[in-house]
Protein backbone atom coordinates (compact mmCIF):
# COMPACT_ATOMS: atom_id res chain seq x y z
CA UNK A 1 0.00 0.00 0.00
CA UNK A 2 1.18 3.65 -0.97
CA UNK A 3 0.20 6.94 0.65
CA UNK A 4 2.85 9.06 -0.94
CA UNK A 5 2.22 12.19 1.42
CA UNK A 6 5.90 13.16 1.49
CA UNK A 7 7.88 11.90 -0.96
CA UNK A 8 10.47 9.31 -1.32
CA UNK A 9 12.24 9.94 1.39
CA UNK A 10 10.35 9.29 4.02
CA UNK A 11 8.72 6.14 2.38
CA UNK A 12 9.60 2.85 4.00
CA UNK A 13 9.38 -0.85 1.48
CA UNK A 14 8.49 -3.40 3.24
CA UNK A 15 10.87 -7.04 2.09
CA UNK A 16 10.89 -10.38 2.89
CA UNK A 17 13.66 -12.48 1.81
CA UNK A 18 13.28 -16.50 2.51
CA UNK A 19 16.74 -17.76 1.63
CA UNK A 20 18.49 -20.83 3.33
CA UNK A 21 21.74 -20.10 3.54
CA UNK A 22 22.67 -17.42 6.65
CA UNK A 23 26.04 -16.00 4.72
CA UNK A 24 23.64 -15.25 2.17
CA UNK A 25 21.32 -13.26 4.29
CA UNK A 26 23.75 -11.67 5.91
CA UNK A 27 25.29 -10.33 2.37
CA UNK A 28 21.74 -9.14 1.62
CA UNK A 29 21.24 -7.64 4.54
CA UNK A 30 23.82 -5.73 4.49
CA UNK A 31 23.94 -4.86 1.12
CA UNK A 32 20.32 -3.41 1.31
CA UNK A 33 21.33 -1.22 4.19
CA UNK A 34 23.40 0.62 2.14
CA UNK A 35 21.02 1.71 -0.28
CA UNK A 36 19.53 5.11 -0.45
CA UNK A 37 15.76 3.77 -0.54
CA UNK A 38 14.50 3.15 3.05
CA UNK A 39 13.75 -0.29 3.80
CA UNK A 40 12.25 -2.90 6.50
CA UNK A 41 13.71 -6.19 6.25
CA UNK A 42 12.49 -9.56 7.88
CA UNK A 43 14.35 -12.58 6.98
CA UNK A 44 13.27 -16.32 6.55
CA UNK A 45 14.81 -19.60 6.53
CA UNK A 46 12.93 -21.52 4.59
CA UNK A 47 9.88 -21.12 2.51
CA UNK A 48 7.21 -22.30 5.20
CA UNK A 49 8.65 -20.22 7.92
CA UNK A 50 7.71 -17.86 4.84
CA UNK A 51 4.09 -19.39 4.08
CA UNK A 52 3.19 -19.16 8.10
CA UNK A 53 4.08 -15.76 8.66
CA UNK A 54 2.35 -14.57 5.47
CA UNK A 55 -0.49 -16.31 7.03
CA UNK A 56 -0.69 -15.17 10.32
CA UNK A 57 -3.75 -12.29 10.31
CA UNK A 58 -1.73 -9.68 12.16
CA UNK A 59 0.52 -9.45 9.08
CA UNK A 60 1.33 -6.34 7.38
CA UNK A 61 1.90 -7.28 3.48
CA UNK A 62 5.80 -7.10 2.58
CA UNK A 63 5.76 -4.31 -0.98
CA UNK A 64 8.11 -7.44 -2.46
CA UNK A 65 9.34 -10.69 -1.64
CA UNK A 66 12.57 -12.11 -2.55
CA UNK A 67 12.67 -15.97 -3.02
CA UNK A 68 15.48 -18.95 -3.37
CA UNK A 69 14.30 -21.41 -5.53
CA UNK A 70 16.07 -24.60 -3.85
CA UNK A 71 14.86 -23.82 0.18
CA UNK A 72 14.69 -26.38 2.12
CA UNK A 73 10.96 -27.74 3.86
CA UNK A 74 9.49 -25.62 1.02
CA UNK A 75 10.76 -24.76 -2.14
CA UNK A 76 10.99 -21.19 -3.92
CA UNK A 77 8.52 -22.48 -6.89
CA UNK A 78 6.22 -24.09 -3.96
CA UNK A 79 5.67 -20.62 -2.09
CA UNK A 80 5.26 -19.20 -5.68
CA UNK A 81 2.70 -21.20 -6.67
CA UNK A 82 1.09 -20.74 -3.23
CA UNK A 83 1.29 -16.90 -3.31
CA UNK A 84 -0.11 -16.80 -6.60
CA UNK A 85 -2.99 -19.35 -5.54
CA UNK A 86 -4.30 -17.05 -2.80
CA UNK A 87 -6.36 -13.51 -3.94
CA UNK A 88 -5.18 -12.24 -1.01
CA UNK A 89 -1.48 -12.40 -1.61
CA UNK A 90 -1.71 -11.78 -5.08
CA UNK A 91 -0.74 -8.47 -5.89
CA UNK A 92 2.41 -8.82 -3.67
CA UNK A 93 5.46 -8.28 -6.08
CA UNK A 94 8.07 -11.62 -6.03
CA UNK A 95 11.45 -11.73 -7.06
CA UNK A 96 13.26 -14.87 -7.38
CA UNK A 97 16.54 -14.83 -6.07
CA UNK A 98 18.84 -17.96 -7.48
CA UNK A 99 22.54 -18.93 -8.50
CA UNK A 100 20.42 -20.84 -11.48
CA UNK A 101 20.97 -19.34 -14.48
CA UNK A 102 18.88 -22.10 -16.57
CA UNK A 103 16.86 -20.20 -18.94
CA UNK A 104 13.80 -22.90 -18.48
CA UNK A 105 14.20 -22.28 -14.59
CA UNK A 106 14.04 -18.52 -15.41
CA UNK A 107 11.07 -19.35 -17.86
CA UNK A 108 8.78 -20.97 -15.05
CA UNK A 109 9.17 -18.65 -12.77
CA UNK A 110 7.85 -16.22 -14.49
CA UNK A 111 5.32 -18.23 -16.66
CA UNK A 112 3.89 -19.03 -12.69
CA UNK A 113 3.88 -15.05 -11.36
CA UNK A 114 7.40 -14.05 -10.66
CA UNK A 115 7.69 -10.63 -10.97
CA UNK A 116 11.57 -10.22 -11.35
CA UNK A 117 14.09 -13.14 -11.70
CA UNK A 118 17.64 -11.63 -9.76
CA UNK A 119 20.55 -14.02 -11.22
CA UNK A 120 23.01 -14.30 -7.26
CA UNK A 121 25.45 -11.72 -8.70
CA UNK A 122 29.54 -13.26 -8.22
CA UNK A 123 30.36 -9.93 -5.95
CA UNK A 124 29.08 -7.83 -3.24
CA UNK A 125 28.89 -4.60 -5.46
CA UNK A 126 27.11 -6.04 -8.21
CA UNK A 127 24.66 -7.54 -6.08
CA UNK A 128 24.08 -3.96 -4.16
CA UNK A 129 23.72 -2.45 -7.71
CA UNK A 130 20.96 -5.37 -8.63
CA UNK A 131 18.98 -4.84 -5.46
CA UNK A 132 18.99 -1.30 -6.11
CA UNK A 133 17.62 -1.14 -9.51
CA UNK A 134 14.73 -4.01 -8.32
CA UNK A 135 13.96 -1.67 -5.78
CA UNK A 136 13.72 1.69 -8.00
CA UNK A 137 12.22 -0.12 -10.48
CA UNK A 138 9.72 -1.77 -8.00
CA UNK A 139 9.21 1.37 -6.28
CA UNK A 140 7.92 2.95 -9.74
CA UNK A 141 5.31 0.09 -10.04
CA UNK A 142 3.93 1.44 -6.83
CA UNK A 143 3.68 4.89 -7.35
CA UNK A 144 2.58 5.15 -10.82
CA UNK A 145 -0.62 2.88 -11.43
CA UNK A 146 1.87 0.57 -13.58
CA UNK A 147 0.17 -2.53 -14.65
CA UNK A 148 1.83 -5.61 -12.47
CA UNK A 149 0.69 -8.21 -14.84
CA UNK A 150 2.81 -6.62 -17.30
CA UNK A 151 5.61 -6.11 -14.80
CA UNK A 152 9.02 -8.81 -15.62
CA UNK A 153 12.28 -7.82 -14.68
CA UNK A 154 15.32 -10.02 -15.05
CA UNK A 155 18.59 -8.90 -13.99
CA UNK B 1 -17.01 12.69 5.44
CA UNK B 2 -18.15 16.14 5.57
CA UNK B 3 -15.17 18.15 4.28
CA UNK B 4 -15.61 21.03 2.55
CA UNK B 5 -13.72 20.79 -0.50
CA UNK B 6 -13.34 22.92 -4.26
CA UNK B 7 -12.78 20.76 -7.41
CA UNK B 8 -10.32 22.85 -9.65
CA UNK B 9 -10.91 21.21 -12.79
CA UNK B 10 -7.39 19.53 -13.50
CA UNK B 11 -8.17 16.41 -11.85
CA UNK B 12 -7.66 18.07 -8.10
CA UNK B 13 -9.38 18.54 -4.94
CA UNK B 14 -8.59 21.22 -2.72
CA UNK B 15 -9.69 20.83 0.89
CA UNK B 16 -10.39 24.19 3.17
CA UNK B 17 -8.86 23.32 6.61
CA UNK B 18 -5.77 21.22 8.23
CA UNK B 19 -6.95 17.66 8.19
CA UNK B 20 -5.90 16.14 11.97
CA UNK B 21 -3.92 12.57 11.21
CA UNK B 22 -6.92 10.65 11.78
CA UNK B 23 -8.72 12.34 9.62
CA UNK B 24 -6.26 12.37 7.27
CA UNK B 25 -5.56 8.79 7.76
CA UNK B 26 -9.37 7.79 6.94
CA UNK B 27 -9.58 9.50 3.95
CA UNK B 28 -6.27 7.92 2.63
CA UNK B 29 -8.07 4.68 3.41
CA UNK B 30 -11.51 5.05 1.84
CA UNK B 31 -9.81 6.73 -1.09
CA UNK B 32 -7.22 4.20 -1.72
CA UNK B 33 -10.30 1.81 -2.07
CA UNK B 34 -10.73 3.56 -5.59
CA UNK B 35 -7.53 3.55 -6.10
CA UNK B 36 -6.80 6.93 -4.94
CA UNK B 37 -3.78 8.61 -3.56
CA UNK B 38 -3.40 11.10 -1.64
CA UNK B 39 -0.82 13.86 -2.91
CA UNK B 40 -0.47 16.23 0.61
CA UNK B 41 2.62 18.00 -0.75
CA UNK B 42 3.29 20.46 -3.43
CA UNK B 43 5.88 18.99 -4.39
CA UNK B 44 4.73 15.54 -4.83
CA UNK B 45 1.48 17.11 -6.75
CA UNK B 46 4.18 19.30 -9.36
CA UNK B 47 5.96 15.41 -9.81
CA UNK B 48 2.53 13.70 -10.34
CA UNK B 49 1.87 16.50 -13.72
CA UNK B 50 5.52 15.71 -14.57
CA UNK B 51 4.18 12.10 -14.85
CA UNK B 52 0.76 12.51 -16.03
CA UNK B 53 2.06 15.03 -18.47
CA UNK B 54 4.71 12.39 -20.13
CA UNK B 55 1.79 9.83 -20.37
CA UNK B 56 -0.18 12.28 -22.57
CA UNK B 57 2.35 13.04 -24.53
CA UNK B 58 3.63 9.50 -24.90
CA UNK B 59 0.00 8.58 -26.10
CA UNK B 60 -0.76 11.16 -28.48
CA UNK B 61 0.79 11.14 -31.78
CA UNK B 62 0.39 14.80 -32.30
CA UNK B 63 3.06 14.84 -29.77
CA UNK B 64 5.19 12.36 -30.50
CA UNK B 65 7.90 14.41 -32.12
CA UNK B 66 8.23 16.97 -29.46
CA UNK B 67 11.17 17.10 -26.89
CA UNK B 68 10.33 15.36 -23.55
CA UNK B 69 12.67 18.63 -22.09
CA UNK B 70 10.49 21.31 -24.03
CA UNK B 71 7.10 20.15 -23.70
CA UNK B 72 7.35 19.31 -19.97
CA UNK B 73 8.64 23.67 -19.65
CA UNK B 74 6.31 24.52 -21.82
CA UNK B 75 2.97 22.84 -19.90
CA UNK B 76 3.84 23.21 -16.27
CA UNK B 77 5.86 26.32 -17.04
CA UNK B 78 8.78 25.57 -14.82
CA UNK B 79 12.52 25.29 -16.41
CA UNK B 80 13.39 21.85 -17.24
CA UNK B 81 16.27 21.88 -15.10
CA UNK B 82 14.15 22.81 -11.76
CA UNK B 83 11.64 20.17 -12.98
CA UNK B 84 14.47 17.36 -13.24
CA UNK B 85 15.98 18.47 -9.97
CA UNK B 86 12.74 18.25 -8.03
CA UNK B 87 11.78 14.94 -10.03
CA UNK B 88 15.40 12.69 -9.07
CA UNK B 89 14.91 14.18 -5.36
CA UNK B 90 11.31 12.85 -5.09
CA UNK B 91 11.09 9.68 -7.33
CA UNK B 92 14.72 7.94 -7.13
CA UNK B 93 14.92 8.20 -10.59
CA UNK B 94 15.28 10.70 -13.45
CA UNK B 95 12.68 11.66 -15.70
CA UNK B 96 14.77 10.45 -18.29
CA UNK B 97 14.71 7.23 -16.70
CA UNK B 98 10.79 7.57 -16.03
CA UNK B 99 10.32 8.10 -19.90
CA UNK B 100 12.33 5.17 -20.79
CA UNK B 101 10.55 2.93 -18.09
CA UNK B 102 6.89 4.29 -19.52
CA UNK B 103 7.71 3.89 -23.17
CA UNK B 104 8.84 0.28 -22.21
CA UNK B 105 5.71 -0.08 -20.32
CA UNK B 106 3.26 0.85 -23.45
CA UNK B 107 5.24 -1.16 -25.70
CA UNK B 108 4.36 -3.91 -22.77
CA UNK B 109 0.89 -3.14 -23.04
CA UNK B 110 1.19 -3.09 -26.88
CA UNK B 111 2.49 -6.33 -27.09
CA UNK B 112 0.20 -7.94 -24.47
CA UNK B 113 -2.49 -6.82 -26.21
CA UNK B 114 -1.76 -8.77 -29.52
CA UNK B 115 -2.98 -6.51 -32.52
CA UNK B 116 0.45 -5.00 -33.21
CA UNK B 117 3.54 -6.05 -34.90
CA UNK B 118 7.41 -4.19 -33.24
CA UNK B 119 7.45 -2.08 -36.29
CA UNK B 120 4.28 -0.85 -35.75
CA UNK B 121 5.42 -0.64 -31.92
CA UNK B 122 8.88 1.25 -32.61
CA UNK B 123 7.36 3.54 -35.10
CA UNK B 124 4.36 4.67 -32.74
CA UNK B 125 6.78 5.34 -29.67
CA UNK B 126 9.01 7.00 -31.86
CA UNK B 127 11.71 4.51 -31.71
CA UNK B 128 14.07 4.87 -34.58
CA UNK B 129 14.15 1.04 -35.51
CA UNK B 130 12.39 -2.13 -34.28
CA UNK B 131 16.73 -2.89 -32.94
CA UNK B 132 16.54 -0.09 -31.32
CA UNK B 133 13.08 -0.83 -29.23
CA UNK B 134 14.03 -4.23 -28.22
CA UNK B 135 17.55 -3.10 -27.35
CA UNK B 136 15.86 -0.37 -24.87
CA UNK B 137 13.55 -3.35 -24.26
CA UNK B 138 16.01 -5.50 -23.08
CA UNK B 139 17.96 -2.92 -21.54
CA UNK B 140 15.06 -2.40 -19.20
CA UNK B 141 13.30 -5.47 -18.52
CA UNK B 142 15.93 -7.90 -18.75
CA UNK B 143 13.94 -9.49 -21.68
CA UNK B 144 13.52 -9.62 -25.11
CA UNK B 145 10.43 -8.20 -26.53
CA UNK B 146 10.01 -12.04 -28.53
CA UNK B 147 11.11 -13.78 -24.49
CA UNK B 148 7.96 -11.06 -22.66
CA UNK B 149 5.34 -12.31 -25.08
CA UNK B 150 6.36 -15.71 -25.18
CA UNK B 151 6.00 -15.72 -21.65
CA UNK B 152 2.66 -13.74 -21.22
CA UNK B 153 1.34 -16.35 -23.87
CA UNK B 154 2.06 -19.40 -21.83
CA UNK B 155 0.82 -17.75 -18.46
CA UNK B 156 -2.51 -17.34 -19.95
CA UNK B 157 -2.00 -20.75 -21.37
CA UNK B 158 -0.93 -21.59 -17.72
CA UNK B 159 -4.17 -20.09 -15.74
CA UNK B 160 -6.34 -21.98 -18.40
CA UNK B 161 -5.33 -25.18 -17.77
CA UNK B 162 -5.44 -24.36 -13.79
CA UNK B 163 -8.30 -22.27 -12.67
CA UNK B 164 -7.53 -20.35 -9.58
Amino acid sequence: MNRAYHGAKDQILNIVLAYDDEDDRLFFQEAIEEIEIRTRLLMFHNGQELMDYLAKEDTVLPDLIFLDLNMPVKTGMQCLKEIRGNPALRQVCIAIYSTSCSERDIEDTFVNGANIYLNKPNNFNKLRESIAKVLQINWQYHTSSLNKDNFLLRL
Amino acid sequence: MGIAHTLNGLGEVEIHRELSPEELEALADRLHHYGIQILGNPKMVLVQRIKDTIDRMLRNDNLRLYKISSYLSDQLEYSYAHLSNLFSEATHSSIENFVILRKVNYAKELIASGNHSLTEIAYRLNYSSVAHLSNQFKKTTGLTPTKFQRILQKRREHRIQQPL
